[in-house]
C-alpha cells in the first residue's frame, strides 16, 4: 500500500527543489553549443541571445507582479535585495533622516541590515507583532517620525506563514512620504501581487522559494513615483548602475521560469496545498496542549507551524527521522536561542522550544501528510511519556508557579 | 546535528524512565533545569539500607541529548554506593555519549540532577 518514500520533505520555506521545467530552460545558457554569451557583448550574436533570454526572464518577473520590466533589477537573492533595499534608500535620504521602521518578526536579512545601519548612526524602531504575528497599523502610525525615511515590512514571514496587509502599510507610508520596502521572499507566487495597486516601493524577491535556483533574486525599483537607491556594489554600471556584476543568464532564466510557471498555477496550487494544510492540521487537532503559531486565516496555504506544548523541539524531530521539517526549538539554533519570531508573538519560551514547522509545497502529496500526521502523533505521545512536565501537567501543576532550578 | 550511536540508541530505547513516589524516604529526587531553557531532568533513587543504590528512574524534557545523558546515567549509578555517583563528573557522560561541544550543558544537567537526588536523600534521612 505505502508509496511513499521517506525522507518526506516538508521544509518548503527553507528551499524548494527547482522545477525540472525550470532546470531544463536553464541549462540552455550554459554549455559551448547553447546561449552562453555574456548578455552585455553587446557586439555579437552570444551576447543577443544571452540578453533576449535575460529580457524575457526580466518580463516574466514583471508580470507575475504586475510591474514593468524596467523596475526589475538582478540581484544575488532576497538577502542582497534587503540589503541593497535598506541600505540602498536609508543612504540616499539621509538629507531628510535617519530613521528606518522594521518589525521584530523580520527576516534576519532585514534585522541584521537595520543593525548595521545603526552602527552607521542610524536610528531603528523595531515594532512588536500582535499576539497572533500581525502588525498592528496603529503601532506603525505612532512610530513614524518626521525623520522616519524607510519602513521595511515583510509580506509573508518564514516562520508563521502570515500575511500583512502591505497595501493598507503602503498607504501610511505614501502618505508620511516615506519609502516603503517589503521582503517578499515567502510571498511571491504564493500570494497575488499588484504593483500597480500597491504603494510599494521596493519589493525583494528571491528564486529558490518558488522553484527557481538558488543564488538568483531580484529588486523591484518603483519608477513612478521614482524611487532612488545608492548602489552597494559598484563596477560595470549593469542594471542601470544599482548592481553591478555581469549577470548570471542562466540563473535569471531559471528566476524567470519559475515565475511564470507561478503566474500559470498559483491558484491551482493553492487550492491544493491548502486541502493538504487543513488535512495536516485537522489531523493534530484532537491532541491535548497544541497550538497554532500565528495567525491561521491570514496565513499562506502552505505553512503550519504549531506547538506540542511540554515536548522539546529539537527531539521531536529526531523521532521525525523520515521527515524533514523545521523547530523553533533553540536546540536547532546555532545561537541556542528559542525562535525570536515565536517570542515576539509574547509565545512563552516552552512553546517556542516545542514547535514544528511544517511547509508543504508542489510536491507533497496526501499520502505523504498522513504518514506526517502518523509519524508526529506516534512521536509527541512517546515523548510525552518521558516528560516531567506532562507528569506535571496532568497532575494540575501550573509551571508558571515552579521556581526552577535555572542553569 | 549529527549524533552518535550511543546518543540514539538511549533516544530510541530509554532505560529506566518513570518515577517514584517522591515523598518516600528511602527515594531521593533531583529536578533541575528550566521548561524555559528547553530541558528538565528529574531523576530519581532508591536507596537500600546498606545505602547501595538499587534503582533509578528518569523523566526528562528536553533535547535527544538531554534524554541519552539522563538515561545513561541510570544506569551507571544502579548498585552504586552515595559516595560513588556523587564523583561521577560531567565529562565521564559528555565522553561516554561522544556529545559535540554545543551538548555538553545536557551532561552538566545531568550531574547536576544526580548531585540534586543525593542531597534530597540525604536530607530525609
Ligand atoms: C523572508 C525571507 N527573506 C529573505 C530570505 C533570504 O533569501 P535568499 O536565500 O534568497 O538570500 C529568506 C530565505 O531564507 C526569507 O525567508
Amino acid at each position: 500500500m505505502s508509496t511513499i518514500i521517506t525522507p518526506i520533505y516538508m521544509d518548503y520555506s527553507a528551499t524548494t527543489p527547482t522545477d525540472q521545467r525550470v532546470a531544463d530552460k536553464m541549462a540552455q545558457y550554459l554549455t559551448v553549443d547553447t546561449a552562453f554569451g555574456n548578455p552585455a557583448s553587446s557586439s555579437h550574436t552570444f551576447g543577443w541571445d544571452a540578453d533576449d533570454a535575460v529580457k524575457q526572464a526580466r518580463q516574466d518577473v514583471a508580470d507575475l507582479i504586475n510591474a514593468d520590466s524596467r523596475e526589475i533589477v538582478w540581484t544575488s537573492g532576497a538577502t542582497e535585495s534587503d540589503n541593497l533595499a535598506i541600505k540602498g534608500a536609508a543612504h540616499f535620504n539621509t538629507r531628510k533622516g535617519k530613521h528606518i521602521i522594521t518589525m521584530k518578526t523580520e527576516h534576519k536579512a532585514v534585522l541584521d541590515t537595520c543593525r548595521q545601519l545603526e552602527r552607521e548612526g542610524f536610528e531603528v524602531t523595531y515594532l512588536d507583532p500582535k499576539d497572533d504575528g500581525l502588525l498592528d497599523i496603529h503601532v506603525l502610525k505612532d512610530a513614524i517620525r518626521d525623520d522616519t525615511t524607510v519602513v521595511s515590512i515583510m509580506h509573508v514571514n518564514n516562520e508563521i506563514g502570515v500575511i500583512q496587509d502591505i497595501a493598507a502599510i503602503g498607504e501610511l507610508c505614501r502618505e508620511n512620504k516615506i519609502v516603503f520596502h517589503v521582503d517578499a521572499a515567502q510571498s511571491a507566487g504564493k500570494v497575488p501581487i499588484d504593483l500597480s495597486e500597491l504603494k510599494v516601493d521596493l519589493m525583494s524577491f528571491s528564486a529558490h522559494k518558488i522553484y527557481g535556483p538558488k543564488g538568483i533574486g531580484a529588486l523591484y525599483v518603483r519608477r513612478k513615483p521614482r524611487i532612488r537607491i545608492e548602489a552597494q556594489m559598484h563596477g560595470g554600471g549593469h542594471e542601470r548602475g544599482m548592481r553591478s556584476g555581469t549577470l548570471a543568464t542562466h540563473q535569471i532564466v531559471g528566476m524567470g521560469e519559475a515565475f511564470k510557471i507561478a503566474k500559470e498555477e498559483m491558484a491551482t496550487e493553492n487550492d491544493r496545498l491548502l486541502m493538504m494544510r487543513n488535512h495536516l492540521y485537522d489531523g493534530f487537532k484532537d491532541m491535548e496542549e497544541v497550538y497554532v503559531n500565528g495567525d491561521l486565516e491570514q496565513r499562506i496555504a502552505g505553512n503550519l507551524n504549531i506547538s506540542f506544548n511540554y515536548v522539546e523541539g529539537e527531539s521531536l524531530m529526531m523521532s521525525l527521522k523520515g521527515i524533514a521539517v523545521s523547530s523553533g526549538s533553540a536546540c536547532t539554533s546555532a545561537s541556542l536561542e528559542p525562535s525570536y519570531v515565536l517570542r515576539a508573538l509574547g509565545r512563552n519560551d516552552e512553546l517556542a522550544h516545542s514547535s514544528l514547522r511544517f511547509t508543504i509545497g508542489r510536491f507533497t502529496t496526501m499520502e505523504e501528510v498522513d504518514y506526517a500526521i502518523a509519524q508526529t502523533r506516534d512521536a509527541v505521545e512517546k515523548l510525552r511519556d518521558l516528560s516531567p512536565l506532562w507528569d506535571m501537567f496532568k497532575d494540575g501543576i501550573d509551571l508558571s508557579t515552579v521556581e526552577w532550578a535555572a542553569h | 546535528m549529527a549524533y552518535s550511536e550511543k546518543v540514539i540508541d538511549h533516544y530510541e530505547n530509554p532505560r529506566n524512565v518513570g518515577a517514584m513516589d517522591k515523598d518516600a524516604t528511602d527515594v531521593g529526587t533531583g529536578m533541575v533545569g528550566a521548561p524555559a531553557c528547553g530541558d528538565v531532568m528529574k531523576l530519581q533513587i532508591k536507596v537500600g539500607a546498606d545505602g547501595i543504590i538499587e534503582d533509578a528512574k528518569f523523566k526528562t524534557y528536553g533535547c535527544g541529548s538531554a534524554i541519552a545523558s539522563s538515561s545513561l546515567l541510570t544506569e551507571w549509578v544502579k548498585g552504586k554506593s552515595l559516595e560513588e555517583v556523587k564523583a561521577i563528573k560531567n565529562t565521564d557522560i559528555a565522553d561516554e555519549l561522544e556529545l559535540p561541544p554545543v551538548k555538553v550543558h545536557c551532561s552538566v544537567l545531568a550531574e547536576d540532577a544526580i548531585k540534586a537526588a543525593v542531597a534530597d536523600f540525604q536530607s530525609k534521612q
